[in-house]
């Protein structure tokens, strides 16, 4: 049984229903997967968790989370799932031991009785655990919001955005934490604006304005990229992206870091790039061929 | 001083009791760079823009922003540069329009200027069906698109951008790379700071907070190979991660 079904899930917004937040959604998720939700703000991530966390209703579709329906059986849901919101949602007056206290408490159990699912994230903020949830640090706040979503053992974990606005080092240690919780079996479904964050999931869904561009591994979203693409670089990128978009044979041609990535027509493409190449050498351009990134395959998929 | 330096900052320090949020930085940004602005979370890039952009006072330390002096003349700062922020930046609830009148007015713009500005900037985000429509039914992407170009309406010499990409889509956050570009070849000094990395080998020099100081400040390619990194995220991590306070 998959942890999460999610079939035709429509949901609108607004008086005449105009604001078309999540359009036909259809996808699973198996038993301890870490899945990616992976979309720019507005592509209607939010929604989605809200639905599937019963705290929003669907204008029509179905969904289960652990068997269960997210309509009529919402009170098996809410006992079985954690979330983490995007906004930090715990209590800011109360101190660290007490948020995760009183987490334990209404769903019927104690710190001490799953402590070793918290463990390796909590005794990072055990040396605060008397100061108040709200004059904590950014990192040591989403460390806290974490365990308070962890202590009842929840069999799927929800957690939306939850690394929006860190920073690259924090980013990659909240990666680290998950990659933990997920050898202990729990299903996590994650949602990322951050493109580079998709490599770390076992599936991902590419999203954007409600509808889902592509389901797959991220070798597989990559393998989908069917066209060649070059990375080229030269000391003036700026007129150098000019001239590759003006190429005949080039398809795409964007800034993508240090380099522009150049996607191709055809592989006939790739000899006549590597001439144009080689008639500016002298002005330093390089060019290689690379495979690519789950980034280039969202925009490569959005331009569609 | 040269004309050239649109910013400067010496030994610019600001403390909140015995906490040292800002620790002696001292640069310069010249006209028509694009400077960005890097640090950790609680580095203290928040509180250093905010003493350029004349909302707080430092407590030591020069600095000057336009030529214009941060503790003597900082209300004349603000009305020198252009501020734009994910979080805040239009008024939802006004037209397109509206807002750019509103932002226009606010800086002291007559008639004639607001009303030329506001047609050529609708013509170049082709916005032009859009101009009586409220912002808040825009998507993302072109809400972030209009900041911007609200955020330079006045034509400000400067404008400081604080992680104006966040969460917006690949194709979008290019498009709007490409207008900072546009910015900065008229002349406009550009001031950013972002959280994602390949964007800060877009600017021109990059300068990295730690722990309230300026750890390392050149160009990226610079960076990367002082640093023996193959990007900048690379060099970011070896640098953020020397970091010993916590994250605010």
């Amino acid at each position: 049984m998959p942890a999460v079904t999610v079939e035709h899930i429509i949901k609108t917004y607004g008086k005449k229903k105009e604001v078309l937040a999540l359009n036909d959604l259809s996808f699973d998720v198996a038993p301890g997967e870490l899945f990616g939700i992976i979309g720019p703000d507005g592509a209607g991530k939010t929604s989605l968790f809200r639905i599937l966390t019963t705290l929003l209703l669907a204008d029509s579709g179905k969904a289960t989370v652990d068997g269960f329906d997210v309509v009529q059986s919402y009170k098996e849901i809410r006992k079985r799932v954690g979330y983490m919101p995007g906004r930090f949602s715990l209590y800011t007056d109360l101190s660290v031991e007490e948020n995760l206290n009183f987490f334990a408490t209404i769903f019927n159990t104690s710190i001490k009785e799953n402590y070793d699912l918290v463990k390796e994230i909590y005794v990072q903020i055990e040396p605060f655990k008397d100061r108040k949830a709200g004059k904590l640090s950014g990192g040591m706040k989403q460390k806290l919001a974490l365990c308070c979503a962890l202590i009842h053992r929840p069999s799927v974990l929800f957690l939306d955005e939850p690394t929006t606005g860190v920073d690259a080092v924090s980013r990659k240690e909240f990666w680290e934490m998950l990659k933990g919780l997920r050898q202990q079996g729990i299903t996590i479904l994650v949602s990322t604006p951050y493109m580079d964050e998709a490599r770390l999931c076992d599936r991902v869904a590419l999203i954007q304005n409600g509808a889902i561009l592509s389901i797959n591994t991220p070798a597989g979203v990559v393998d989908e990229f069917s066209y060649p693409l070059w990375a080229v670089q030269s000391p003036a990128m700026l007129p150098l992206l000019n001239e590759l978009k003006a190429l005949p044979f080039v398809k795409d041609a964007y800034p993508f870091g240090a380099y522009h990535h150049v996607v191709l027509n055809n592989a006939a493409a790739e000899n006549q790039l590597h001439q144009w190449v080689q008639q500016f050498a002298v002005t330093n351009v390089q060019a290689k061929k690379i495979t690519a990134d789950i980034e280039d395959c969202f925009i490569a998929l959005m331009k569609n | 001083m040269s004309n050239n330096k649109v910013i400067t900052a010496n030994e610019l320090t600001k403390t909140f009791g015995d906490f040292v949020a800002v620790d002696h930085i001292s640069f310069e940004v010249e006209k028509g760079e694009i400077f960005g602005f890097l640090g950790a979370n609680g580095a203290g890039k928040t509180t250093a823009m905010r003493m350029l952009c004349g909302l707080s006072m430092p407590t030591s330390g020069k600095a000057t922003v336009a030529g214009l002096d941060v503790y003597t003349e900082n209300e004349k700062i603000k009305r020198s540069i252009g501020y734009m922020s994910q979080k805040f930046s239009l008024y939802d609830d006004l037209t397109v329009k509206e807002n750019m009148q509103f932002y226009g007015g606010i800086y002291g713009k007559k008639d004639a200027f607001i009303k030329s500005k506001t047609a050529s900037i609708l013509q170049e985000l082709h916005l032009e069906k859009e101009a009586n429509v409220l912002v808040k039914s825009l998507p993302l992407g072109w809400k972030q698109k209009l900041a911007f170009s609200v955020a330079v309406f006045h034509e400000p010499e400067i404008v400081f951008l604080d992680e104006p990409t966040g969460g917006v889509d690949p194709v979008t956050r290019r498009e709007f790379w490409n207008m900072i570009y546009q910015a900065s070849a008229n002349g406009i000094t550009v001031f950013v700071t972002t959280h994602y990395m390949d964007e800060a080998e877009y600017c021109n020099r990059v300068s990295i907070m730690v722990d309230g100081r300026i750890e390392a400040l050149d160009a990226p390619a610079q960076l990367k190979q002082q640093y023996h990194a193959a990007s900048m995220d690379d060099v970011f991590l070896k640098l953020a991660r020397k970091a010993v306070r916590a994250a605010d």
